[in-house]
């Protein structure tokens, strides 16, 4: 999954090297205790030496939530911004500054309510940002409401009697909106997290990834059959490319696709081979399979975790400097005098 | 009313006039626009000194021949020194009976009305309202009429065109603009060429615009009709110098990227489309190769976050819109102060509230700019007064973005974006150094500290080794800018944010006054009424009345003289397009009983409102008439 380039920044001096340490801000950690937010912190933290980019390089965009607070807590430039709009300055960011490389944490009210529609633009437009959202099925900064990925019928704060609407997918939604990485993981499984947010990092272009977040004081347990250890063998898929689609304790069970229909099915049972499975494809330019994949959901299905979608497309800043360097190559760098000075004009005097 | 076509050619005669208003209007699909900017090139090149009121409806086609679907160009051309696009137009030309319903109203007894006669069918008549038709029922007898048939005479000049009568019929502007040509003895080149490099690769049409309009112009050249009376507006005696013709949003962009080259940063911006804005993101996205970078966000809020992490990155964060998405704009402008970046935010206002009349003129967005956001958010605002100004302000509000570390609002508007008048082009050379440097130095780094004249923060971006820092919407402690919700530091940061804008007025010149220095009234205004309360004072002075006007092109902070401005005479008159928001500020903060002239129909004063509204505060009884 470290197969692309990346260009390490500015410097062409040797970069020092790095340790989870040298991402650990001064400031006190402030969630609350037991909140999965410690654990995507803490391994954030622990792979960012991978990336090969300067500290200074780095910038950690956020909104409004608990969420919201991770940048002051990594020790990299941050910029904790307004409800739903971190994907705007981002892209105003890495518009302006192709060098930096530029992370935006949010969470499922901040990404998929207020700031959907910039969620769904800076996906289309391949906007070099890796989006992090925090997915706790709840509104935790305000005590507990609804959130756009509360399953329907949920009693909360502010649905006594059970929510009325319909939750959004969140890799549904970011795959449709034409995201060239798309990935899920959990907060506490520590080795798919840090693989999940490596291969994030090195993606170019525009990265949704979902972190199954436990927020323990308003939606405690809400991933539970997915999170803990015990039950996770038999209630997720693990994501490989290449590789057939099998899950279960004793690997014995995979999906097969029926038409456009995916289903469970038990290897040795009624002839099923692996041979008869999906083979998962995270680089097929076609989106259908990893939007199957994302439609996947308990009970009838093991939840999907890993990398859905993985594509190459020129990024916004790519294309924007492109722009730019073509108009000089053709006219030559802009000559003020002759802008003004252009178009039909006469002498007084 | 004759419309016979006679073929004699008398000895033209030429009578010299100061100053000519024409106003072409039509249906939105007869080019008048386009027939309007052609004579004001024509005439801003010959070097008279111009200015140019456009008026056009929202429908990009309301239906063909309707009231609401009227377009109107209307230009003043002048051999003095002119502010306005005239008060009322001297010469009419309707190219249909809704235009002319629209229109006749606004032209004085004795006016000169040239109408296209064969629009005026029934159908036409119907869809105007017309019960009868006014070319024979004898309601135009109060002026000059001069009845045209001039879709027919165009046809005619087409003749063996391959082209459709649809296709030929729409070049009849440029026939009626061949009439105009000859009457104020204007030459048809610059207009030959536009047509020769407009339609390059299309050889009819170019003939067709071509012939229509010497058609036009041998037709006033023929024909009785006019007499063969021309007239003639010799040039102005403008300063010397390197002249164009320039509308308020054209010069805005061009006065951006000047400023983007001033400063030595790239600009970049973030715009969604609006009226009466988005030509600013039409033309700067032409801008590439100056490094400017435009990006057409997916809403209003979404593009000034773009450029707030623009100006996070240390580019030139810039965006622009109109009331509507000034509204969307706030909570991210609010973000701005708190971060103390520096960003510039253009309102080109237009008539409200909510989608209002999208482009139609209003100077109500003042008090949104000035107060339109949570918590107490100052932000210095810029006005300029008129088309130019608009270049000159646009580097001066980036001159203040920078230098006081701080987002500024930029207040154009419908009237001055669209209008144009000429513009004596400056050397860049002569223009203000405004580049400022990035904070490098670790060792004295504080994301909060204060410059101790400007209290401008530094300026740390990403990329700069050893400064790395959290910055965000929650409220700051002083100097180290961690989070802090301790109750004298937000009292302390408030005051601070407070003090560093109203430090903008030590950089700003003082408030001038033109007229007597003190005396009876003083006609205060900002923005695009400049014109017409120049125009008003102008006369009033001529008439011995002890008048003054002063102009502010800096709305927050005001120039530190304004108070000794405004108590040096007797009385105050403000005239805004709007209800009286300049007034409530000034009254506020300087205890001044300033008196209002407020009127909002979309449209500018005309110079004899603020003429009247200022005498009667003059000479209230009428003792003097
Ligand atoms: S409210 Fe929930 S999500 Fe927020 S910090 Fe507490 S546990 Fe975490």
């Amino acid at each position: 999954m470290t197969d692309i380039a990346v260009a390490p920044g500015n410097g062409a001096a040797p970069l020092p090297v790095l340790t989870r340490k040298d991402f650990v801000s001064d400031q006190e950690v402030r969630w609350c205790p037991g909140c999965g937010d410690y654990s995507i912190l803490a391994n954030t933290q622990k792979v960012m030496p991978d990336f090969g980019y300067p500290r200074e390089n780095i910038v950690f965009i956020s909104g409004i939530g608990c969420s919201g607070r991770l940048p002051y807590y990594m020790n990299t430039y941050g910029f904790h911004t307004i409800h739903g709009r971190a994907p705007t300055l981002a892209t105003g960011l890495k518009a302006s500054r192709p060098e930096l490389m530029v992370w935006v944490i949010t969470g499922d009210g901040d990404a998929l309510s207020i700031g959907g529609n910039h969620v769904l633009h800076s996906m289309r437009r391949n906007t070099d940002i890796k989006l992090v959202m925090f997915n706790n099925r709840i509104y935790g900064l305000t005590k507990g409401q609804a959130s756009p990925t509360s399953e329907l019928g949920k009693k909360t704060k502010s649905s006594p009697v059970g929510t009325i609407d319909q939750p959004l997918v969140p890799l549904s939604v970011a795959i449709t909106a034409e995201a060239t990485f798309v990935a899920r993981t959990i907060d506490t499984y520590t080795e798919h997290i840090q693989d999940t947010l490596t291969a994030a990092g090195f993606h170019r272009g525009s990265t949704f990834v979902e972190v199954l977040q436990n927020c323990n004081i308003f939606n405690d347990g809400a991933w539970a059959p997915f999170r803990e250890k015990d039950g996770r063998d038999d209630n997720v898929l693990l994501l490989k490319h290449g590789e057939p689609m099998i899950f279960g304790k004793d690997r014995d069970k995979g999906i097969r696709l029926r038409g456009f229909t995916p289903e469970v099915v038990q290897l040795g049972v009624d002839g099923v081979t692996e041979a008869d499975l999906l083979v998962h494809d995270e680089t097929a330019e076609d989106p259908t399979l990893a939007y199957i994949l994302s439609r996947m959901w308990a009970p009838r299905f093991p939840v999907p975790l890993g990398v859905f979608r993985r594509v190459e497309r020129p990024t916004h800043d790519q294309m924007l400097q492109g722009q730019i360097d073509d108009a000089i190559a053709a006219k030559g760098p802009g000559d003020l005098r002759g802008l003004l000075f252009g178009g039909e004009t006469w002498q007084a005097g | 009313m004759t419309t016979d076509v006679s073929t004699n050619p008398a000895p033209d005669s030429v009578r010299d006039l100061d100053r000519v208003t024409i106003r072409f209007c039509g249906d939105s699909g007869d080019g008048m626009q386009l027939t309007g900017s052609q004579f004001t090139r024509t005439a801003a090149v010959f070097g008279n000194d111009i200015a140019t009121l456009p008026d056009f409806p929202a429908e990009i086609r309301a239906p063909a021949g309707s009231l609401p679907g009227v377009s109107g160009f209307q230009i003043s051309f002048s051999s003095n020194d002119i502010h306005t696009p005239g008060d009322a137009p001297d010469v009419l030309v309707a190219m249909n009976p809704a235009a002319l319903k629209t229109n006749v109203n606004d032209l004085p007894p004795g006016g000169a009305l040239i109408v296209n006669k064969d629009a005026f069918t029934a159908a036409n008549l119907a869809k105007a309202s017309y019960a009868s038709d006014p070319l024979t029922d004898g309601s135009l007898s109060g002026w000059n009429v001069f009845e045209i048939p001039i879709s027919t005479l165009n046809e005619r000049s087409l003749d063996g065109l391959e082209m459709t009568s649809k296709q030929k019929d729409l070049t009849k502007n440029f026939f009626a603009l061949g009439i105009m040509f000859w009457l104020y003895e204007r030459s048809m080149e610059p207009t030959l060429r536009w047509v020769d490099s407009k339609f390059a690769g299309k050889p009819v049409f170019a003939e067709a615009n071509k012939r229509a309009l010497k058609a036009g112009y041998a037709f006033g050249e023929t024909t009785e009709i006019f007499h063969h009376q021309q007239y003639r507006v010799k040039p102005a005696q403008l300063p010397a110098g390197t002249y164009r013709n320039i509308t308020g949003n054209e010069a805005t962009a061009l006065g951006f990227v000047a400023a983007s080259r001033l400063a030595k940063r790239d600009l970049f911006y973030g715009s969604y489309p609006i009226t009466p804005a988005s030509d600013i993101l039409h033309q700067l996205s032409t801008y590439k190769s100056f490094g400017v970078r435009t990006f057409q966000a997916e809403d209003e809020i979404a593009a000034i976050g773009s450029a707030v992490g623009a100006a996070y990155g240390g580019a030139m964060g810039l965006t622009a819109s109109s009331g509507p998405g000034i509204a969307l704009k706030s909570e991210a402008l609010g973000l701005a102060v708190m971060v103390e970046l520096p960003l510039v935010v253009v309102d080109v206002q237009r008539a409200g509230p909510s989608t209002g009349m999208p482009t139609k003129n209003e100077q109500s967005d003042l008090l949104q700019v000035m107060f339109g956001r949570n918590g107490e958010a100052p932000v210095p605002i810029v006005a300029p007064a008129t088309p130019t100004e608009c270049f000159d302000y646009a580097i001066e509000a980036w001159r203040i973005a920078l230098r006081h570390m701080t987002p500024v609002v930029y207040l154009s508007d419908a009237f001055l974006a669209t209008g144009s008048e000429p513009w004596r082009i400056p050397e860049p050379a002569d223009l203000p150094n405004i580049a400022v440097e990035n904070w490098t130095a670790k060792e004295t780094f504080h994301p909060y500290d204060r410059d101790p004249v400007t209290l401008a923060r530094p300026w740390a971006v990403p990329g700069t080794p050893g400064l790395e820092h959290r910055i965000g919407g929650l409220e700051k402690a002083d100097i180290t800018g961690n989070v802090s919700y301790d109750p004298e530091n937000h009292h302390r940061m408030t005051q601070l944010r407070a003090q560093k804008v109203a430090a903008v007025a030590d950089d700003i010149p003082d408030l001038q006054v033109f007229g007597p220095s003190r005396g009876d009234l003083l006609v205060l205004g900002w923005g695009s009424t400049y014109g017409a309360i120049r125009s008003a004072v102008e006369r009033l002075q001529q008439q011995g009345h002890s008048v003054a006007h002063a102009h502010l092109r800096h709305l927050n902070p005001f120039p530190r003289n304004t108070g000794d401005v405004l108590a040096a005479y007797r009385k105050v008159l403000i005239p805004e397009v709007n209800l009286g928001q300049l007034r409530l500020l000034i009254r506020g903060r300087y205890l001044v009983d300033a008196v209002g002239l407020n009127r909002v129909r979309g449209k500018p004063y005309r110079i004899s409102e603020i003429e009247d509204a200022a005498r009667l505060m003059l000479d209230p009884e009428g003792t003097a008439r």
